[in-house]
């Protein structure tokens, strides 16, 4: 029983590290531009202007 | 720039949002230098996709000397940053030439406290989510552990629990406490105050329980608790935050550079906010008016459908007045400032936006209605169960307890997400048909209307004229919009349209208020008014140009404003709902009977001024009218924000957008599903009402007789709102 003394705190401080990463991706403006955000992924940039008319 | 307007690659490729035609302002008053580099600020309009996104980035990018050109696409902000002698002029005048509408970005103070309110509430969601998964993860041992886990361990689960929750309760919880103290101080009540209550209850209590080695502990109700509430306050604020656009996108109309003439003839780019009374500005053709103006010098057409409705263009010279966002059309003209920009007709509509958003913040949700019958309620259950089992012989220490047990299972978890939640789902449904809902509670208040009035020109019209004579030949017309093509009269453009694509004729020359001349083939050609033509004055009922080449007779063009193909379909689907109709517009009474007649309309008024269309909404709604007001002009949007509730078509202009309660892209036919939607949204915010009710009819006799423990606490909680989200997304499918 006693290895929950490790495992509790090894647990707690995963969970620290992904509040911490979401405090930074808010602070970060990473929620700024969700609608940009879903076209940027998409926007090749080897490929000339040829997306421009898709709708 | 007439055949430019007409190319199909100009604006949003996805066609979301119709090109602007804009013309290019200067905006060099608002760039900030900074050493060598220079920022600009850039508010776009009509950027609505990703081809949007790539083709404005990559045409600024290729100027020469910008390091870095990035658009947001959901606000529509436009950070240019570059090096050297690029002016802000050639920026705006590449975006201008791309399709978009440009103006520059101002943020005023409440709307970044508000985005900064929705930031922290978003990490105040994720602090309590956090914790609320931690604590859960040890609760969940104690609760299964029961019987055979000892006290100590219990006991220090239950301390790691409360280290846990504190500062989260600290952090998260401020949200609550502020608002309920500053309630209190002034002797009110508000949702806040029970929550903080329960919230500051659930912890001392179990705090004192771990202390003393007892069995029940609320740590992960309370930190649960604040997760839910917090998901609840943060869809609120969002979408009221986006509801708030309204006056920020006016104020970033009245953000330009306009050019002053000074005393000796020099000009200057000054921001069009520090233009004083008497000041003598210079209006180039294509540009659009910042404050009032009387005309001191030159001739020009103006369009003023922005301003009145009034689709045709007229004449302007020395003497007229000139309201704020008219368009100078073709000559440049110079006037005298008749007001600062804070008085110009511009502002006026501005203040009754401002009226009518204060009118709705008055009105009373299903949710304020709901809360306030929710707060005696709860008080008065917890504090008379305390004084109960007092009587009943229980020792202080167990009243307490049974008492913070029923105040924090009746919280109102499924209370606070009721409505947010419908109201998400229904926005995504909305969405989906190409309609953006602009604040949460107006489908509330959409579900409400009964009396439907509708703008004419470009609401139920198409709002641009369209050659309609079909005797004319051909050749004529070819001719005729070989002239055309020198103008960006909107009659022109309509001929432009008719003709297709050909080449411009050399040499034309303007005659503000008359036509355009011009020599095609050895002879004189005149395109324009009747009585310039030499042409015999007929009455005519509608739009017409008048064509003449040499000596030949001349020609009759006739334009009229088209009513939308689905306007008739749409319109009888409503009456057959119940609907009653109404056209309210500024354009000529000829005009707005034919419009009226052909959808067998019996009650309009044309010649309606901004102010009286407010005025007239505001008697609708005395005589017990529940109004929706569908518009697109700057002259509907005082008008639009004092109706009950208000749409605007996607081409409408940003203000009329922005003062509405949704925004609709496509023709007329999506209003019924818009009011289908909405009532369909109401219907569940009610039951779902019903069902936190029926929850707390089911919890309150459990918790009042003592049966409730820290387990059946957290799967009531967790189910109560499962059960009402489950049913908000009903919304999203199911018939209209």
């Amino acid at each position: 029983m006693h290895i929950i003394v490790y495992l509790i705190p090894i647990a707690i401080s995963f969970g620290l590290i992904g509040l911490g990463a979401f405090i930074w991706s808010v602070n970060s403006g990473q929620y700024e531009d969700l609608d940009g955000a879903a076209f940027r992924i998409l926007d090749d940039e080897d490929v000339p202007l040829s997306g421009d008319r898709r709708g | 720039m007439t055949a430019a307007a007409l190319d199909p690659e100009l604006g949003c490729p996805s066609g979301l949002a119709p090109a602007s035609r804009d013309h290019a302002e200067d905006f060099s008053a608002f760039v900030k230098s900074k050493g060598n580099e220079n920022t600009l600020l850039l508010s776009i309009r009509g950027a609505k996709c990703g081809g949007c996104l790539k083709k404005i980035e990559q045409s600024i990018l290729k100027l020469p000397g910008v390091s870095s050109a990035r658009l947001n696409l959901s606000n529509g902000k436009l950070d240019v940053r570059w090096q050297g002698s690029l002016t802000a002029r050639e920026i705006s005048g590449t975006l201008t030439a791309l399709g978009y509408g440009v103006s520059a970005f101002g943020e005023d103070t409440a709307q970044r406290a508000a985005k900064s309110e929705e930031r922290s509430l978003l990490i105040a969601m994720g602090v309590a989510g956090f914790a609320a998964a931690n604590i859960m993860l040890l609760s969940v041992s104690v609760w299964g552990g029961h019987g055979e886990m000892g006290e100590d361990t219990r006991t220090a689960l239950h301390l790691l629990s409360g280290i846990i929750a504190l500062p989260v309760l600290l952090f998260s919880g401020q949200h609550f406490f502020k608002s309920a103290w500053s309630v209190l101080r002034t002797g009110h009540a508000n949702m806040d105050v029970p929550i903080s209550l329960a919230l500051v209850l659930a912890f001392g209590v179990s705090v004192w329980e771990t202390l003393n080695g007892g069995q029940n502990a609320y740590f992960d109700a309370s930190v649960m608790l604040l997760f839910f509430l917090l998901i609840g306050r943060f869809l609120d604020a969002r979408l009221r935050r986006m509801a708030h656009a309204a006056a920020h996108d006016l104020a970033a109309l009245q953000n330009r550079s306009v050019t002053r003439v000074a005393a000796d003839g020099t000009t200057e780019a000054v921001p069009a906010g520090e233009i004083l009374e008497g000041d003598t500005l210079m209006l180039s053709a294509g540009e659009r008016a910042a404050v009032d103006l009387q005309i001191t010098k030159g001739f020009s057409t103006v369009d003023e459908s922005i301003v009145s409705g009034e689709s045709e263009p007229r004449s302007a010279g020395p003497g007229a007045t000139l309201y704020a966002g008219s368009i100078n059309l073709d000559q440049q003209i110079e006037g005298r400032a008749l007001g600062t920009s804070s008085d110009s007709l511009l502002s006026d509509i501005s203040n009754m936006l401002e009226a009518g958003e204060q009118k709705r913040a008055r009105y009373r949700k299903i949710a304020d209605k709901a809360v306030s019958l929710y707060i005696p309620f709860v008080h008065s259950v917890a504090a008379l169960t305390f004084v109960g089992w007092l009587i009943l012989g229980a020792s202080p220490r167990e009243a307490i307890l049974v008492a913070v047990a029923t105040l924090i299972i009746t919280c109102p978890c499924a209370l606070a997400l009721a409505a947010p939640v419908a109201q998400v789902v229904a926005s995504g449904r909305l969405f989906k048909n190409g309609v953006y809902l602009r604040s949460g509670d107006a489908l509330e208040r959409l579900a409400e209307t009964d009396h439907i009035i509708f703008d004419k020109t470009g609401t139920l019209t198409l709002g641009e004229p369209v050659l309609s004579t079909a005797s004319v030949d051909h050749d004529s017309i070819k001719q005729a919009a070989s002239l055309a093509r020198a103008s960006r009269h909107p009659l022109s453009r309509a001929l432009v349209v008719a003709a297709g694509s050909g080449k411009v004729a050399d040499n034309v020359s303007e005659h503000p208020g008359l036509g355009l001349e011009a020599i095609v083939d050895g002879e004189a050609c005149r395109l324009g008014s009747a009585d310039w033509i030499g042409a015999p004055a007929t009455p005519s009922s509608g739009l017409s140009l008048w064509f003449r080449k040499g000596d030949n007779p001349p020609v009759q063009f006739e334009f009229e404003d088209q009513l939308r193909s689905e306007a008739s379909d749409t319109l009888s689907q409503l009456a057959k709902r119940g609907y009653t109709f109404e056209v309210l517009s500024g354009d000529r009474s000829s005009a707005v009977q034919q419009a009226a007649d052909a959808l067998s309309i019996s009650n309009w008024s044309a010649g309606v001024s901004p102010q009286q269309k407010a005025a007239r909404l505001n008697e609708l709604q005395q005589q017990g009218k529940t109004t929706l007001m569908i518009g697109d002009g700057l002259n509907d949007a005082g008008a639009l924000s004092m109706a009950h509730a208000s749409l605007a078509p996607g081409g409408a202009i940003d203000v009329s957008q922005s003062a509405s309660d949704a925004v609709y892209s496509g023709g007329l036919d999506a209003i019924p599903t818009i009011l289908a939607v909405a009532k369909r949204a109401r219907t569940v915010m009610k039951q779902n009402f019903a069902l936190a009710a029926g929850y707390n009819l089911i919890a309150v006799p459990i918790a009042v007789t003592g049966h409730v423990t820290p387990l059946i606490a957290a799967i009531a909680m967790s189910v109560s709102s499962i059960i009402v989200t489950l049913n908000a997304l009903r919304i999203s499918s199911g018939g209209t």
